[in-house]
């Protein structure tokens, strides 16, 4: 059996919307792209606060397990979240911070982005800074298309928030295209973990 | 909201393709009480019953709650409440009450954490021998259990196709990493499913005796409103519905409860085989630990352990032929479950001679393919 799962797990605090940041990512994937999807999430009883993380698998075969074994990308929206869930990483796996909360990175292999700080300071709006990181998420995920993910927030966000929303995510996509991937320090891997 | 989108990929989760599946079914009453991880069904029930001219009651309570879909399935249709552990141990009273007067229901428990009030956002299993024996007495009641979203849809239209045909409830197991999962699903045409209803008396009202037997042991069903006399009681009942203390009519009516389900075991039993063709050592699985084992199979597969997996969908009545099946294929089976080893004994009930190990989780967390692939190595 081929495996090509690709595996993303996002972290933050309960009200930054990283739930539907990841149900956005799984509709666009599945509904646009035709893979094959799983969307799972852990959060305590807590509405708000307390750190909660939500997943999605993306594979083009059907998913048995449904939540992430090896992560591919992690986004990590406050310090909290990261420290919590940074485990699970496949080698060469990649780390995206929301560094407007995110202060001590565990590895150099980072892309670090002030979601946050765009969000606030071109919007107006913090509460957008999930969209702006799905930009970001958009760009270096190759298991989803990039026109896919900006319809499908489209589709999810009220109609009096398009424009806005449309923007946060174009934003979002251009801050990780300053960023060139081939120049990050790669993973160390010992010759154990590369039988796996 | 997400009318007439048959045929589409939609992106659904757990809970809301249990309600797709109750709607395609039929169903067009709800009546529940909100909780955590259930609460999206009655919330999306909520939307959609009244658009196809059904009924939505928000109850006081789930004692209430249990109570008033009996009465509305009395009054023919189909009905439908969900709810988690704490809320189905107050169901358990009138869930004996729908066993013991034959009203088709369909009820859903999506276990969370531990007893009592547990851990309300945690998965677990630990309500199975609940669902079977939570209500007293002797009497029969079927249990299904679901492991992804295609599953919620399609084992809910069968859970209400058998509760119709046999007019017994029956229990829905989720869990809420199965109800909180979100999966691509492509809804099927509501023209291709297969939709069973009661059957209704068909002669005339003074000939009726609501409880006769019959060859299939399922008397014709009236609805109230439809002019046929019908006695409705918990008590022990004759032919006419009347409370009865005479042993033979006593032991007839006990029995044909249980014949019922007996003349239709190779229906109700539901169960999935994979890989097993060639397998040596088992898994016995349900609910989303079934796809942690299936994962897990796979992993020991590559590490030259030939191993299957057994997917149960009906876990009572106990799907014993193809458990025994199983059991003399391999030398050894492993039941991982999210609690202390339910359905692990029954699977040692229906055992004569090969291994049945177990891996239990209590926890709050989901058995990891990891954790099944290890253990099969070591089997």
């Amino acid at each position: 059996m081929k495996d090509d799962r690709y595996e993303i797990r996002f972290g933050g605090s309960g009200g930054q919307g990283i739930i539907l940041a990841a149900v956005i990512l799984a509709e666009a994937a599945a509904v646009y792209d035709g893979k094959k999807v799983c969307q799972t999430q852990s959060y305590g009883p807590e509405a708000r606060g307390g750190k909660s993380k939500a997943e999605v698998v993306i594979s083009d075969h059907e998913i048995d397990y449904p939540k992430v074994i090896q992560m591919d990308l992690f986004l990590a929206m406050n310090q909290v979240a990261l420290d919590a869930y940074f485990f699970d990483f496949k080698p060469n796996g990649l780390l995206l911070v929301d560094s407007t909360f995110v202060e001590q990175m565990p590895t150099s292999r980072v892309i670090a982005i002030p979601f946050t700080r765009i969000a606030r300071e071109k919007f107006d709006r913090e509460l957008v800074a999930n969209v702006v990181a799905l930009g970001a998420v958009g760009h270096f995920c190759p298991a989803v298309s990039i026109e896919g993910l900006e319809k499908t927030v489209l589709k999810k966000v009220p109609a009096k928030t398009r424009d806005m929303n449309s923007q946060a995510f174009l934003a979002g996509v251009e801050a990780a295209q300053s960023f060139d991937l081939s120049r990050l320090p790669r993973s160390v891997i010992s010759d154990e973990e590369r039988e796996v | 909201m997400a009318r007439d989108q048959n045929g589409k990929t939609r992106l659904l989760q757990g809970n809301e393709a249990m309600v797709e599946g109750a709607l395609a079914a039929g169903c067009r009453f709800f009546a529940g009480y909100p909780i955590t991880p259930a609460s999206e069904i009655a919330e999306l029930m909520s939307v959609r019953l009244p658009m196809v001219d059904g009924t939505f009651i928000q109850m006081e309570d789930e004692i209430a709650s249990m109570g008033v879909i009996v009465g509305a399935s009395l009054a023919g249709v189909k009905s439908l409440t969900a709810t988690s552990g704490p809320g189905f141990s107050l169901m358990q009273e009138n869930l004996g009450f729908a066993c013991v007067t034959e009203v088709p229901c369909v009820v859903i428990n999506v276990m969370r954490g531990g007893a009592s009030t547990g851990l309300p956002t945690s998965p677990a299993q630990g309500d199975v021998m609940q669902a079977r024996w939570g209500s007293h007495g002797t009497h029969p009641i079927i249990v299904l259990s679901v492991s992804s979203v295609h599953d919620c849809f399609e084992i809910t239209v069968h859970a209400f196709n058998l509760s119709e045909k046999y007019r017994i409830p029956v229990v829905i197991l989720s869990d809420e990493v199965v109800a909180h999962t979100r999966e691509a699903i492509v809804l099927p045409d509501r023209k291709k499913l297969e939709v069973v209803e009661r059957i209704k008396p068909s002669m005339p009202p003074e000939w009726y005796q609501p409880y006769e037997d019959n060859s299939r042991g399922v008397p014709p069903m009236a609805s109230f409103g439809d002019g046929y006399r019908h006695h409705v009681t918990g008590l022990v009942h004759d032919a006419h519905g009347h409370s009865t203390q005479r042993p033979e009519e006593i032991d007839a009516f006990q029995r044909r409860l249980f014949r019922k389900i007996t003349n239709g075991f190779y229906e109700i039993q539901m169960t999935k085989s994979m890989l097993m063709e060639d397998a040596e050592v088992a898994v016995i699985a349900y609910g989303s630990v079934s796809r942690s084992a299936l994962r897990g199979i796979r992993m020991a597969r590559k590490k030259g352990v030939k191993a299957g997996l057994l997917h149960l969908v009906t876990l009572f009545p106990f799907p014993k032929m193809a458990v025994s099946g199983v059991l003399r294929q391999c030398r050894a089976v492993l039941v991982p479950e999210m609690n202390l080893g339910q359905i692990s004994r029954e699977v040692k009930r229906v055992n004569t001679s090969s291994k049945v190990e177990k891996i239990n989780r209590i926890d709050g967390q989901l058995i990891t393919p990891e954790e099944i692939c290890e253990r099969l190595r070591e089997m």
